[in-house]
């Protein structure tokens, strides 16, 4: 039954591995075989099999380390995709189980592998229904990855799905006292987000036909394998070409290719009033920015935080939010460019007003772990911003640099906002697992109790206010900068977010880690902080130090994508809106905007 | 002369009746077969030893089988290919229909019977005593069920909707002595009897007007008579109308639908599921079997007289769909008895349907391409269905036999003492949400993308889009809502601390039941990732409409 494997890379492997192996293991657990009793092995079981997620995904990013670069790994530097695996699923919809990853989605998966294995050291405390925690643990694993690097897009809402029981139960069922309520506020707000980016997918399935594409932006998107040999793959460009009906693409390249057209059928088709592209690119923002979150949409956010167990909050801050930030740089920007244009003004709108929000809402904080989730928001504000610029109109000037430097800005806040926030989620739980209270008011003198942790914790926190010398601050500035030519005040309010961002973490140091002595509850229970927690905390740290001081480690797997990217896009502008101001030269390649 | 005509008109009769239609009408006579069968290992006492439940099992593997063979063409050929599609050949003079449609539905409600009948060993209802009586019911009902599948002629429908009807009333009355099942049956009973006596004035204005039952015969009337004069017009809406009236009892579709809470709650779970999976299949079946019998030309392409005629049946359709979809899920909602829950998930379900009905009535006649797909949608809306909600009461029943209760309540903190029948009921319950990767979602999805193919082609008037994009919206939203409370019942199963004083039947088989629940939940998870061969059989039905 199954059809021929056509396959771009020869080997299935590396990224269905990635994927699929924490899921697998998740169903060896579910098995009765494992008792219940054992809880220490089925620990230990998942630490190694996020441990080897990671090192294979390391494998992947960073080939030197292993010695010469295979087929399978990742050439760091180029724009393209890599290590394409392509694999016909539901012929009668074109639909493909098409995995890949360039330079955005590589450091998002080795983001995500990382935290998992973090957050599966972190979780030793859980001691309620061991064995169901982790199997839901290694399923949402395998949700985050499969969204990361699915180019399909029926198979990208698969895993977007995917990842929704499991966090529920996980909030559920191992949360605080409010866990009911956040679990389901959660599940309600991402559903509603994602039946609206059905409807999406669905207009744009109906909409596209492959036929308006060339041969070559056929074998450009994958739709025609390129590992064919040239008969081969001219057959296949003519049997598209050729067809008599409409041929519908779940293909995420061919849609990008679609939309990118001068004569873009998704601008062509008039719906209340809106062009299809308009209502696509808004229903599939809503879908996204749900998840990163932004205001107004932002409420299930600090409730899920504050309800759910440290290492799940790790993982909800370090890459659940990603994964809204990176679906409108892959999906609605590329396949809804004129609408992107447009709608500038709105995402970028967006972003400031959760900047802002965001960091007075954790000025306001007693909790210590919703102040963290509200500088969360204010956080993810610059991601928005640094997005939304991408389609700039400054004036009557478009500044090409000034785009890619806000998406690298972007891609960078994502990925180091991935490190501070799940170190700083991971830091509260430290502390409430000792005290088993987070009231801001109660805390002071934890230095003089815990000295190696508070160390850790200030380096982290620092990150998280954007220190420089540390990942926070790389992120925050180039999108500070590149807003600049978009509108000088919404750079100016980002930028004067930064001292509301100061103002609210300092504080909380303050009134944690200074004072003289602890006084809360629960005071004899401030132990030194275990090797275990060390093991997590140092790692974090380290990468928020290495982040900071060398930005060029992640800038080399994100900006030749984004520039490309943009330089795509900025060449459709100049073609396609002609009366769009007039354009500066593309940009070279090497003529990235830093710091 | 006369003698001679009525001669060869019997000749003709008989020769097309054995050479013609009682080859393509083994199934049902199997299943009729059966229910004779059942009857005597009753009656007479050499053959009392004999279990009823095996014996209708028999029958039906004989029924799936000869159903099987007319889906796929040849014995054994197990595949739907292009060469293997049944033609359409018109039965009995013309009062049953043999198409693409009959035969996947035959085959759908025959392997439904097969996986019915051991659940209803499994789980105990009926018990020996009963048994006869039950399974004779059943397969007659499900005959009628068949039968309307496949009619085509007004009167066939009446019949067979009555057929299907009957039994079902007396099956809601099953449980004897139990007051609220009593109550069950005799609402259903004077409802339906309500519904048909409608139904059937219906048929006559129809008739009447129209100078035939014979539905090919009747589209053909329609395409000449319809908009001629303002009274005819009124009375064929009237009529249209009143059969309506009769589908949406059958559908429980809104406002039509006050039956079914009450009788999947009085009713015994092994009931609710025939009635909800069996019952619902055969009337969407014969839903789509009217709607392209009245809206389309069985000579081919043309009817552009039928174009107002659709859009009524579209209007009609759509808006009952939207309303049956948004009272069910909202009504569950509020629900604590779970057969109560599941019945107004049924209705919202039957909502759901009734969208990929719309999307189907609005391209039929003038992009048979899509009518074909929105119909090969609901085929496998359909196939999906079937085991969700056979595993969602089967789940009822082995929980009602270990809990002894059916309350929502009384599953507080079951995940401790049976995690595999909670992770069960997560897949069923999480499919009928409609979310990947479970079968659910695929069901819906495809209705949803023949409403959104229907959007975006070119073919429908910008009225029919804007109000097949609305009822896209409605579904949508509607999916959200339905969150709600199929995953209160996995929070009172999880989250919620056990009962102190939980009653606990300890001689309920549990690895049977398990053994049950799994079969059925299994391929929830397998359909929902590997759905192209379900697929292929859905889209035979779909050929009804090219």
């Amino acid at each position: 039954m199954l059809p021929v494997a056509t396959l771009d890379q020869p080997a299935l492997w590396p990224l269905t591995a990635i994927v699929f192996l924490p899921a697998l293991v998740a169903a060896l657990l579910s098995l009765p075989i494992v008792s219940k009793g054992r809880e220490e092995a089925i620990r230990w079981i998942t630490l190694l099999t996020t441990a080897v997620v990671f090192v294979l995904s390391l494998w992947m990013a960073w080939p030197t380390l292993f010695g010469a670069v295979g087929p399978a790994q990742f050439r760091v530097g180029e724009a393209g995709m890599q290590a394409m695996v392509k694999q016909p699923w539901i012929p009668a919809f074109n639909i493909e189980y098409l995995l890949g990853v360039d330079g955005i989605s590589m450091p998002l998966v080795v983001l995500t592998t990382f935290l998992s294995m973090l957050a599966a050291a972190a979780s030793w405390p859980i001691t309620k229904h061991v064995k169901a925690y982790h199997v839901l643990f290694l399923l949402l694993e395998t949700g985050m990855l499969g969204v990361f690097v699915s180019l399909d897009f029926f198979l990208f809402y698969v895993f977007w799905e995917v990842m929704l029981l499991p966090m529920y139960f996980l909030i559920g069922i191992w949360g605080g006292p409010r866990r009911e309520y956040a679990a389901i506020k959660f599940f309600l707000y991402t559903l509603l987000g994602s039946v609206l980016m059905l409807l999406a997918i669905l207009m744009l399935y109906f909409t596209g036909d492959l036929r308006d594409l060339s041969a070559e932006q056929l074998v450009a998107a994958h739709v025609v394998s390129p590992v064919l040999d040239a008969a081969a793959q001219a057959d296949a460009v003519a049997a598209i070409k050729t067809a008599t009906s409409p041929v519908h693409t779940f293909n995420l390249l061919a849609l990008a290719q679609l939309g990118q057209l001068p004569e873009s059928p998704f601008a062509a088709v008039n719906l209340w009033g809106l062009s299809l592209e308009t209502w696509a690119f808004l229903l599939l923002l809503v879908g996204f920015v749900i998840k990163v979150p932004v205001v107004p949409v932002h409420t299930w956010l600090p409730d899920a935080h504050v309800e759910a167990p440290t290492p799940i909050s790790m993982i909800l801050a370090g890459v659940l939010l990603k994964l809204g930030g990176y679906g409108i740089l892959r999906i609605c920007y590329p396949i809804c460019p004129g609408a992107g244009l447009a709608l500038a003004w709105l995402v970028c709108g967006l972003g400031v007003v959760s900047m802002v929000y965001g960091a007075f809402a954790a000025l306001a904080q007693k909790d210590f772990k919703r102040m963290v989730a509200y500088s969360s928001v204010s956080h993810m504000g610059y991601v928005m911003l640094g997005l939304g610029v991408w389609s700039a109109v400054a004036g009557n000037e478009f500044r090409w640099d000034a785009w890619a430097q806000g998406v690298n800005g972007a891609m960078f806040q994502m990925l180091a906002h991935g490190i501070s926030s799940a170190g700083m989620f991971f830091m509260v739980g430290v502390l409430y697992d000792r005290v088993h209270h987070r009231n801001l008011e109660e805390f002071g003198g934890i230095f003089n109790r815990m000295p190696v942790y508070s160390g850790l914790a200030v380096a982290i926190f620092f990150a998280g206010l954007g220190l420089p010398g540390l990942c926070g601050f790389i992120g925050e500035v180039l999108v500070t900068l590149s807003s600049w030519n978009y509108s000088r005040v919404l750079a100016v309010i980002s930028a004067f977010t930064v001292i509301l961002t100061a103002a609210y973490i300092l504080w909380a140091i303050q009134r944690v880690y200074l004072g003289a002595e602890y006084k809360g509850p629960h005071g004899d229970h401030l132990t030194p902080i275990t090797g275990r927690e060390l093991a997590i905390a140092t790692p974090l740290v380290f990468l928020a130090i290495l982040f900071g001081v060398a930005p060029q480690t992640l800038f080399n797997y994100v900006t030749p994508t984004v520039n490309r990217q943009v330089e795509t896009l900025a060449e459709w502008t100049r073609t396609v809106k002609p009366d769009a101001p007039a354009a500066q030269p593309p940009l070279a390649a090497d003529a990235t905007a830093r710091r | 002369m006369q003698p001679m005509e009525l001669g060869s008109l019997v000749a003709g009769t008989i020769d097309d009746t054995l050479r013609v239609s009682l080859p393509l009408f083994r199934a049902e006579a199997a299943l009729a077969a059966t229910v004779v069968l059942v009857l005597l290992c009753r009656m007479l006492p050499v053959l009392r030893w004999l279990d009823s439940g095996l014996v209708a099992l028999g029958g039906v593997a004989f029924a799936f089988w000869y159903a099987w063979c007319d889906a796929t063409g040849l014995p054994l050929s197990g595949w739907p290919g292009a060469d293997a599609v049944p033609g359409r050949q018109e039965l009995f003079g013309g009062l049953l229909v043999f198409d693409a449609l009959t035969a996947i539905i035959r085959l759908l409600l025959t392997g439904f019977l097969l996986l019915y009948i051991p659940f209803t060993k499994v789980s105990g209802i009926p018990d020996r005593e009963d048994g006869a009586d039950f399974y004779t019911l059943v397969l007659g009902a499900a005959l009628g069920m068949c039968l309307m599948a496949s009619a085509n002629h007004l009167l066939m429908v009446f019949m067979a909707v009555e057929m299907a009807s009957v039994p079902s009333y007396a099956l809601a009355g099953m449980l004897k002595g139990r007051k609220a099942s009593s109550e069950a049956a005799l609402k259903y009973a004077v409802y339906g009897a309500g519904a048909a006596g409608v139904m059937l004035y219906g048929i006559s204005l129809l008739a009447g007007v129209l100078g035939t039952c014979h539905l090919p015969s009747m589209a053909a009337e329609l395409s000449r008579v319809v908009g001629a004069d303002q009274g005819t017009t009124m009375v064929l809406v009237l009529g249209g109308l009143m059969v309506a009236v009769g589908l949406a009892f059958k559908l429980s579709a809104v406002p039509f639908h006050f039956w079914c809470p009450d009788v999947f709650e009085g009713a015994a779970a092994e009931v609710g599921a025939f009635l909800s999976v069996a019952s619902k299949a055969a009337a969407v079946a014969l839903v789509v079997r009217l709607a392209f019998g009245l809206g389309t030309l069985a000579a081919g392409p043309g009817g552009e007289g039928l174009a107002d005629v659709r859009f009524f049946m579209l209007v009609v359709v759509a808006l009952m769909a939207a309303a049956t979809c948004t009272l069910g899920n909202l009504a569950a909602y509020g629900q604590t008895n779970m057969k109560r829950m599941l019945a107004y998930s049924t209705i919202a379900h039957a909502g759901y349907l009734m969208m990929g009905v719309a999307a189907a009535v609005a391209m039929m006649g003038v992009a048979p391409g899509q009518a074909r797909d929105a119909v090969s949608a609901l085929a496998f809306y359909l196939g999906t269905y079937l085991f969700m909600n056979l595993a969602a009461f089967a789940i009822v029943a082995v929980l009602r036999n270990r809990l002894r209760s059916e309350e929502i309540s009384a599953y507080a903190g079951l995940v401790r003492s049976s995690p595999g029948l909670v992770v069960a009921t997560a897949v069923v319950l999480v499919s009928l949400i409609g979310l990947p990767p479970l079968a659910g979602f695929v069901g819906k999805f495809l209705v949803f993308s023949s409403l959104a193919q229907a959007i975006s082609s070119g073919a429908a008037s910008p009225a029919v889009r804007s109000l097949l994009l609305a009822l896209l919206v409605v579904g949508g939203v509607n999916t959200v809502i339905s969150l709600f409370y199929y995953l209160r019942v996995l929070k009172v199963m999880t989250f919620d601390p056990p009962p102190a004083d939980r009653f606990i039947d300890a001689n309920a088989p549990v690895w049977l039941s398990g053994g049950l629940v799994a079969a059925l939940a299994l391929p929830i998870v397998v359909l929902g990732v590997f759905w192209s061969g379900l697929y292929a059989f859905a889209q035979l039905a779909g050929r009804i409409a090219s």
